[in-house]
């Protein structure tokens, strides 16, 4: 038997449909950054000049529609503070919803995947529609029973009125699921061997994950504020009827003040301007800050993040 | 003499283990008739043996047999399973450790385990082996500099980690890390400890280190160990009982297992003729 061949190893050839498959993801990541580009090159080009000190730190004391009368201070306190106190309500419970689904409840039980399945649910449901249930409940139900409960015979309704601790609470209800979704996935990615480890030291369940599991997840914790932040600060609809006020001489004082907001802010400049063209620089500049904000509350929250992870690695 | 316990129905009731644990000290850990369940399949079989005290008792046997399944029903690792079952009794101290008045808790506190692939906590090296003396409720800081050093020594690993106690666990090598988590278990001082293949991980010198450190130990604590390496089993243990297929094969000490095992099933796998 003569010995097996080696045949020559033919030149690379060049396939036309793997071409066009990668000018096409090309071309599409191209157009979305194009799509960006434009959005941002036009709003800090029109919204840039507008900007000064003044914009700034100003309320809208004078007259909110016209260009170099107005300022947004009042909606930067506003939108800042219902997004911070949402954070509070909406990290510490979906902190302690994804701890009960992954470390306590059974993952095959019934009440397990009907719990799962409500939560996926409630990402789908689009925000007016939690603007009516913070509304309807928040409001009107909750707030109505602690005035009946706290102020017998006031005449003037404390608490069931917008405010914006329900324009928070309506907040944190809608992106309870994000803050689960990305906790789940942190306590998922902890290897089971560490929770072994800590039970065998004869550790209970709760010292298993206040001292060895929520730790290691507190990263991924952060990324879920982090994206439910990005998602609320954005948002009108939710606070519509919850909290925003079209207009405020002064800054919330209480959680059962109302509050002015960026975003409510850039939809009354561009619908009740008497005169579009006056207030068409101060709509850019508006939406200039919105976006700024959100980057900021973003930046803050990647940092400490950031921080808890270099910690993490080195110290301990 | 070898002593063998048989599931095999006509042989349930002669429990010659007993004569292993008359020959070194009390049993310290003892099932009688314990079958368990993974939902509708049945992983152990009608066990019945004696592990003495202070003594290394190897568990060995093909992959699947149920040695690990037995070694974690001494500690009730296997609460943690969903669909697990259990008949038979688990006495751990002459204690019915299923027993529903029985805290798992305080069990676990005096059954240390060592698991098969390491798992130091990522913490410092120091709270690593500080973690479990905390769960006890000791505070005072001197108290547990000395506790630590005192169980990384009995480790072996003091000499090696004096200086970088507080740096990350995780920055050990495989057979360091192993040592850690064991300093870790027994800094507790636990009566018993369990090691569900503790060196399959690690290089052949680590691996000795491991087995120098197991001979060391059995002066102070009741050491089970799973292995898969036969070698290994014949140097270090006292006592060994080969499972197969879920049953108890045969128990006895490792000498005469190894040397003159009275079951032909045990001796093709202890000369490598089948596993």
């Amino acid at each position: 038997m003569s010995n097996p061949v080696f045949n020559p190893i033919p030149p690379r050839r060049l396939d036309p449909v793997s071409l066009c498959f990668t000018g096409l993801t090309g071309l599409a990541t191209v157009l979305i950054l194009a799509i960006l580009g434009v959005i941002l090159a036009n709003i800090v080009y029109h919204g840039g000049a507008n900007f000064s000190w003044g914009f700034f730190t100003g309320g809208t004391a004078q007259d909110m529609f016209d260009v170099g009368k107005s300022g947004v201070l009042p909606m930067i306190a506003g939108t800042a503070a219902r997004v911070i106190l949402m954070s509070l309500f909406v990290i510490p419970a979906g902190v302690i919803t994804a701890v009960y689904l992954t470390e306590y409840a059974r993952s095959s039980s019934l009440h397990t995947r009907i719990i799962r399945g409500a939560v996926n649910n409630l990402a789908g449901v689009p925000s007016i529609v939690f603007g009516l249930f913070g509304l309807g409940f928040f409001i009107n139900f909750l707030g109505q029973r602690l005035d009946a409960w706290l102020l017998p015979g006031a005449a003037e309704p404390v608490w069931g009125k917008p405010a914006i601790l329900w324009a928070s609470l309506t907040l944190a209800v809608m992106t309870l699921p994000v803050v689960i979704v990305a906790t789940e996935e942190s306590l998922r990615a902890i290897p089971q061997g560490l929770r072994e480890a800590s039970l065998a030291l004869g550790a209970t369940k709760l010292q298993t994950v206040w001292r060895i599991v929520l730790p290691q997840a507190l990263p991924g914790i952060l990324t879920g504020g982090i994206l439910a932040i990005s998602r609320a600060a954005g948002e009108v609809a939710p606070i519509l009827f919850t909290g925003a006020a079209y207009y405020m001489a002064r800054l919330p004082q209480s959680l059962t003040d109302q509050f002015m907001d960026l975003g409510y802010h850039v939809f009354i400049l561009s619908t009740q301007s008497p005169n579009i063209d006056k207030t068409r620089p101060i709509l850019y500049a508006t939406v200039m800050v919105l976006l700024l904000l959100t980057f900021a509350l973003n930046l803050v929250a990647i940092l400490i993040r950031a921080r808890i992870r270099t910690r993490m690695r080195a110290a301990h | 003499m070898s002593i063998t316990v048989n599931s095999h129905p006509a042989l349930a009731g002669r429990d010659l283990s007993a004569d292993a644990a008359r020959n070194a000290g009390h049993p310290m850990i003892e099932t009688r008739g314990l079958n368990l369940y993974y939902g509708p399949s049945q992983a152990l079989k009608h066990i019945s043996l004696k592990v003495p005290e202070r003594v290394v008792t190897a568990f060995i046997g093909p992959s699947g047999c149920g040695k690990s399944t037995l070694l974690r029903c001494f500690n009730r690792m296997n609460d943690l399973i969903d669909n697990v079952r259990l008949e038979g009794q688990v006495l751990v101290g002459g204690q019915e450790i299923y027993d529903p008045e029985i805290d798992v808790i305080e069990l676990r506190k005096r059954v240390g385990m060592v698991f098969q692939r390491s798992n130091p906590f990522p913490k410092t090296i120091f709270e690593n082996v500080a973690y479990g003396l905390r769960l006890l409720g000791v505070k005072s800081k001197s108290d547990l500099q000395d506790r630590v050093e005192k169980s990384l020594r009995q480790a072996a690993l003091w000499e090696e980690v004096q200086d970088r106690l507080h740096a990350s666990a995780l920055g050990l090598s495989g057979g360091q890390q192993q040592r850690l988590c064991i300093a870790r278990a027994i800094a507790i001082e636990p009566g018993i400890l369990l090691m569900d293949e503790p060196a399959s991980a690690l290089d052949p010198i680590a691996t000795g280190k491991i087995e120098e450190l197991i001979l060391a130990l059995k002066q102070d604590f009741t050491i089970v160990i799973v292995t898969h390496n036969m070698q290994q089993a014949a140097r270090i243990s006292d006592f060994t009982a080969f499972f197969y297929l879920g049953e108890l094969v045969e128990y006895g000490r490792t000498i005469t297992l190894f040397t003159n095992p009275s079951i032909k099933q045990t001796e093709e796998y202890v000369t490598g003729r089948f596993g």
